[in-house]
């Protein structure tokens, strides 16, 4: 008999790539538009290749601090997309330019210096991981949250596991990344404002497909602004189907040093989000709508 | 370059250590792996502070952006003395630097029970008290009143021989009254600041930002501020002062030694470079070669206060 969602132990076992000890700074490849965000690569010389859902502490080398001395902490980032060659890792992330952190980044120029740690905390699990009988994966997306579900759909795909993907944005101006992240594959789109794909949440597209066999043979994964995190969560686990949320939380250092990104757990008292997740199963959490997320 | 320090009997390679709650080793160690110990950023390493029971901590959130700065408001989570003593200790035990434990309770009969567990055991080379809370008894912050920082020292004092350290808090009008309160209760060394009382507030709502309402500020923007009271403890007392205050750099570091301090701590630093201890402590060295040092500097001679600002 499989084990009930989210019984999965919580141990230091798990898959994550360990990080080279402390920042390194990288150059940067490109930065393009998409949609309403930007993406930008680094090229990262003496890195790890990540697991999908793990993350990077990023500053810019120069002018961080530049807004009347902000932004002064590095910004926490799920990688997009990782590609390994010869001359390293080149490293994918989306951004949107929503204050001084995300502005300065949006705005890096190619051949710019790069300051990154990483990759950290615990990566997304494959569905085997969570459950024996789980064969199949539905990633569930919203905004720039789509991003850590570009390269776990890679990895996934590269194990032969079958994907269903289905990304949400808000309205035409907070939308981008589909194509350039998920290439030609079949993504199943959601709009609030309904320019593309479903009129509605995300949610809706995600609580009928687990109507059906779904949610006896496929485990969810999610990323997205919080009150869709919540949405995932409170429908998986009333629905007992194994899910697993990349969250975020305001995050000083990545490393698990300054107790700044408390998530509370359903047993009572908090997690470090940093070392703990920042991929949670969602049963183990008490709500993904954690005051100060989502800023 | 011979960079080695003594504070109260302990010799430490380089006068580099870390501020209280600003790295924590097990958790990074989990993070980067063994190659962390390799080459480890601090000649002492100073734990998260621990407390009689287990804490939880603040409600999020814990953290605010300010600028060239932060503000937090933790609330001190632990595992509490004993499970301090089973899960944490061991592997701290295993770093390859003195460890210093950080302690801190609200009375004196309980500070003495944590002093007690504590610096018995063979693996602690060293105690910070951390006085940066109320004593139940007085109701007063005992950081913030010399009598109740002599009266601790004098409760906690007999029950070991091992260093005290006490780490003063910045919010008060005269650090250097504290500093020689601790003294005389026969503290080894004196550490500060602690973080700056702050407050944000969300632009929204216009309700506190902090899930505790209110927090500690730190980072280069208190830098001045604390060198300042560095200097003004070192020349009060004559035990070690350990200076720190949003020390980032190498020329940060020699700044407060040439205000007075025996040994600098980097604190908010780390969580921007998870190696500033490193960092600094080569750039500090380099500092001194640049200027024809070949050695630390000495300790200012004391002079008498000033009446003036």
């Amino acid at each position: 008999m499989p084990p009930a969602a989210g019984s999965r132990p919580r141990s230091d076992a798990d898959a994550r790539v360990i990080a080279p000890p402390g920042r390194r700074l990288c150059e940067v490849t490109g930065n393009r538009q998409t949609g309403g965000y930007r993406i930008f690569s680094a090229l990262d010389a003496a890195g790890p290749e990540p697991r999908a859902g793990q993350f990077y502490m990023l500053s810019a080398a120069d002018a961080w601090g530049q807004r009347s001395g902000r932004p002064y902490l590095p910004r926490a980032f799920s990688v997009a997309e990782a590609h390994a060659a010869d001359a390293g890792v080149r490293l994918d992330f989306l951004v949107e330019d929503v204050g001084p952190g995300t502005e300065r980044l949006a705005d890096l120029r190619r051949d710019e210096g790069l300051w990154v740690t990483g990759p950290l905390g615990r990566p997304f699990s494959y569905p085997r991981e969570l459950g024996s009988d789980l064969a199949g994966a539905i990633l569930v997306g919203g905004g720039v949250g789509l991003a850590p579900l570009a390269i776990h759909r890679r990895q996934l795909v590269e194990r032969g596991v079958p994907v269903r993907t289905l990304v949400g944005f808000r309205d035409r101006e907070h939308s981008g990344g589909v194509e350039e992240l998920f290439g030609c594959c079949e993504v199943r789109l959601a709009s609030e404002d309904g320019h593309v794909g479903h009129r509605g949440y995300v949610t809706e597209l995600l609580a009928v497909l687990l109507e059906g066999d779904a949610a006896r043979t496929a485990a969810v994964y999610a990323c997205g602004p919080p009150a869709m995190l919540e949405a995932v969560r409170a429908l998986c686990v009333e629905r007992e189907v194994e899910a697993e949320l990349a969250m975020e939380a305001p995050m000083a250092c990545g490393f698990g040093a300054c107790y700044g990104c408390a998530v509370p757990l359903a047993a009572g008292g908090y997690m470090r989000l940093c070392t703990d997740g920042p991929v949670v199963s969602a049963a183990e959490i008490e709500t993904a709508l954690v005051p100060g997320s989502g800023h | 370059m011979d960079v080695r320090v003594e504070i109260a009997g302990i010799e430490l390679e380089h006068p580099v250590l870390n501020g209280s709650g600003t790295f924590d080793a097990i958790a990074a160690r989990r993070a980067f792996g063994d190659a962390l110990l390799a080459d480890f950023p601090f000649s002492m390493f100073v734990s998260k502070t621990i407390t009689p029971q287990p804490r939880a901590g603040n409600p999020p959130p814990r953290i605010f952006e300010t600028p060239a700065s932060m503000i937090n408001s933790i609330g001190l989570p632990n595992k509490g003395l004993d499970g301090f003593l089973e899960h944490d200790l061991p592997r701290l035990s295993e770093l390859p630097v003195p460890l210093c434990v950080s302690v801190m309770a609200t009375s004196h009969g309980e500070f003495c029970c944590l002093v007690e567990g504590i610096a018995s055991r063979h693996e602690v080379a060293a105690l910070e008290l951390n006085v940066s809370c109320p004593n139940v008894e007085s109701g007063l912050i005992v950081g913030e009143q010399a009598s109740e920082t002599m009266s601790l020292l004098q409760a906690v004092r007999p029950i070991t021989s091992k260093p005290l350290i006490v780490k003063l808090s910045p919010n008060v009008a005269d650090p250097a009254s504290i500093a020689r309160a601790a003294e005389h209760g026969g503290a080894d060394a004196i550490s500060l600041v602690n973080t700056l009382k702050a407050t944000a507030i969300d632009p929204g709502t216009l309700q506190p930002w902090l899930g505790a309402g209110r927090g500690g500020l730190s980072g280069p923007a208190i830098r001045a501020v604390a060198l300042e009271q560095v200097r003004s403890v070192a020349s009060s007392v004559s035990i070690p002062v350990i200076g720190m205050g949003g020390i980032e750099a190498g020329a940060d570091a020699l700044a407060f030694l040439a205000a007075g301090a025996a040994a600098v701590a980097v604190g908010t630093g780390n969580f921007r470079d998870p190696l500033a201890g490193a960092r600094v402590r080569s750039e500090l060295e380099a500092a001194l070669a640049a200027g024809g040092r070949g050695s630390l500097p000495d300790r200012p001679r004391q002079v008498a206060p000033s009446t003036s600002t």
